[in-house]
């Protein structure tokens, strides 16, 4: 249990000395509470098609103006940002925990595990990542969000389990877990609880990095119009517009908010996993 | 270089390819609904009977040979592949999907590659001017922009600059290759219209590069400029640009040149999408069209030749790498 506890503690003492780490932590307070404080103020029954007069500029009573399909552009906003937030949690997550795992199990056994997964690993690192997404989602055609980020999170592990791999490999040879082998306690408990506790801030970096990744893979599915086609997600607003000619029209208030949006997020979480990346490893600290 | 390490990167290589193949033939076969039945009701539903369907239908037929036994299946569909048969397609008709995709190659690699190749070098050299004690302060003072500018991903950043550059301020033109593509001539009017319409595209691509590559080489730098040969040129009295760039900098682009092998799959899937916003005619071109005619080949097709051309490129840097850091083949 201390183990847990000592970098989380040293997590909170570090917040204060990031400026990366408050920006980031800020923005993305605000755009994963933006839903659920946008519904108490906006229509979100405006997100539905045909719900208002289609092609209105921003004004008073649609302030971010209307879509060609007769949505409010800021109710879809209000709707779809915690969609695309939604995958990539869920896409980082799977990803991660699978990752985390092989990591563990490569790092620590070494030998025939450690060369097949390694291999594996750098072998779909070099794939480029929409290739393989294309035709899974192609003949798959995702509906849901969720089946998105299932689809999205079997590329998202690669990272994870390299980082923790290595993570593991130096951790493997402290004396601590040396004098854990010695006592008898089996391979297992030594990956759960002596191994597991100290990866997990490194985990949790690559967590963030994972999410980043899924979202900007939705993205890139759902520009191309293979996104959930009932779901106003930020890439799928995207979509329409593009299929629309906003851009030609000059409608620049329907692509622009979900652009934004997703610029923001990007750098937010671009923030965060720099600065965790400087809690993991403390080294990066003294330097920078 | 020694064969073992050749060999083991050729066989990378081939277990990419391999990978690709077997991914392409398992996927549609997981998916529920018969392939042959799906572009059928397509060919149907598109009511003008095409010239050579029943070709069409043959092919596909003795594609899928359903048949046969699933071996032998995959074992036809390798073979096909790898001899660069990859079936007709449908919004292209009557042209088959290899020739559809080498048509759209040359304008894929020449904007991929140059604007990779900018990015990769513009962005070492500020990296390593970041972590260069020497340095001027507003050099120095570049790594927060560049981290923001590594965080947008390329597409956004290709619409902010298409929006910016092409809609509102009419400098370049807003997509495409150049101004008519059959009328294309190896003039100087030509190829000004050419890098014209490559300007905004490559752009993209180079910006949204530039902060990743910058990062990575200012963190390769900052662990080389602490080592003792580097204390010891300076105690030499080797001229400052001298220790810059055949000291420090030439050891800390190794671990760049890595990076670009392990970052090229990324870069390729992003500037894809760059073409798509952009209506370039390249590889991502053909991808948007075949997506929205459902041309399942040609999408299978773009696959293989972005897996393909991405481990060309890997196999090609890592056969180079050893020339430039012998300890790799260890």
């Amino acid at each position: 249990m201390h183990s847990i506890l000592r970098p989380a503690g040293a997590l909170l003492a570090f917040v204060g000395g990031s400026p990366k780490l408050i920006v980031s932590v800020l923005l993305l307070a605000l755009l994963f509470s933006f839903g659920s404080v946008g519904s108490a103020f906006v229509d979100t029954e405006l997100a539905q098609p045909i719900s208002v007069k289609t092609n209105q500029p921003p004004s008073m009573q649609h302030l971010l103006g209307t879509d060609s399909g007769g949505r409010d552009v800021l109710a879809v906003m209000v709707v779809g940002t915690p969609q695309t937030l939604r995958m990539g949690v869920l896409a980082g997550l799977i990803g991660v925990v699978f990752g985390v795992f092989l990591g563990l199990v490569s790092g620590f056994f070494g030998g025939p595990a450690d060369r097949i997964i390694s291999a594996v690993t750098d072998t779909m690192l070099t794939i480029p990542p929409l290739a393989i997404l294309l035709v899974v989602a192609a003949s798959v055609r995702a509906v849901s969000v969720d089946m998105m980020a299932v689809i999205i999170a079997l590329l998202s592990w690669m990272n994870p389990a390299r980082t923790i791999r290595a993570q593991v490999l130096s951790l493997r040879e402290l004396p601590y877990v040396q004098m854990a082998r010695v006592s008898g306690l089996s391979n297992f408990r030594i990956m759960l609880q002596e191994l597991l506790p100290n990866v997990i801030p490194l985990a949790f970096a690559s967590f963030v990095g994972a999410v980043s990744g899924a979202i900007l893979s939705g993205m890139a599915l759902e520009v191309l119009g293979l996104g959930p086609q009932n779901t106003p997600t930020l890439g799928m607003t995207i979509y329409w517009a593009l299929l629309y000619a906003a851009f030609a029209r000059g409608m620049w208030w329907w692509w622009g908010p979900p652009v934004l949006i997703l610029v923001l997020l990007f750098i937010a979480l671009f923030l965060m996993s720099a600065a965790l990346d400087e809690v993991a490893n403390p080294r990066l600290r003294q330097r920078s | 270089m020694s064969w073992s390490y050749a060999l083991r990167r050729i066989g990378m290589f081939v277990a990419v390819v391999f990978l690709a193949i077997t991914i392409n033939f398992i996927v549609p076969r997981m998916a529920p609904g018969d392939p042959t039945a799906a572009v059928l009701e397509q060919l149907l539903s598109r009511g003008q009977q095409v010239e050579g369907a029943a070709d069409i239908v043959a092919n596909y037929r003795a594609r899928f040979g359903l048949d046969d036994p699933i071996l032998l299946q995959y074992g036809r569909y390798v073979w096909n592949t790898l001899h660069f048969d990859l079936g007709y397609s449908i919004s292209y008709f009557p042209q088959k999907v290899e020739s559809a995709l080498l048509q759209a190659l040359p304008w894929t690699l020449a904007l991929l590659l140059t604007a990779t190749a900018i990015a990769f070098t513009l962005g070492s050299i500020l990296g390593a001017l970041i972590a260069w004690p020497r340095s001027p302060r507003m050099v120095r003072n570049l790594a927060p922009v560049l981290m923001v500018l590594s965080a947008i991903p390329y597409y956004l950043l290709a619409l902010i600059l298409l929006y910016v550059f092409a809609v509102w301020t009419k400098f370049f033109p807003l997509g495409g290759a150049a101004s008519s593509q059959s009328a294309l001539t190896f003039s100087f009017a030509s190829t000004i219209d050419v890098i014209r319409h490559a300007f905004l595209p490559a752009l993209s691509i180079v910006l949204a590069g530039l902060g990743f590559w910058a990062l990575g080489m200012r963190g390769a730098m900052i662990n080389v400029l602490g080592e003792d040969y580097l204390t010891l040129a300076e105690a030499k009295g080797l001229r400052p640009h001298r220790i810059f760039f055949a000291y420090a900098m030439r050891n800390a682009m190794l671990p760049q040149v890595t990076s670009l092998a392990i970052a090229l799959g990324t870069v390729a899937s992003g500037s894809v999408l760059v073409e798509v916003a952009f209506n370039y005619p390249g590889i991502g071109y053909v991808l948007y069209n075949a997506l929205r005619s459902s041309d399942y080949f040609l999408i299978q097709g773009v696959a293989f030749f972005l897996v393909l051309t991405v481990a060309v490129a890997v196999l090609l840097l890592e056969l180079a790498y050893p020339l430039i850091d012998p300890r790799i083949e260890r």
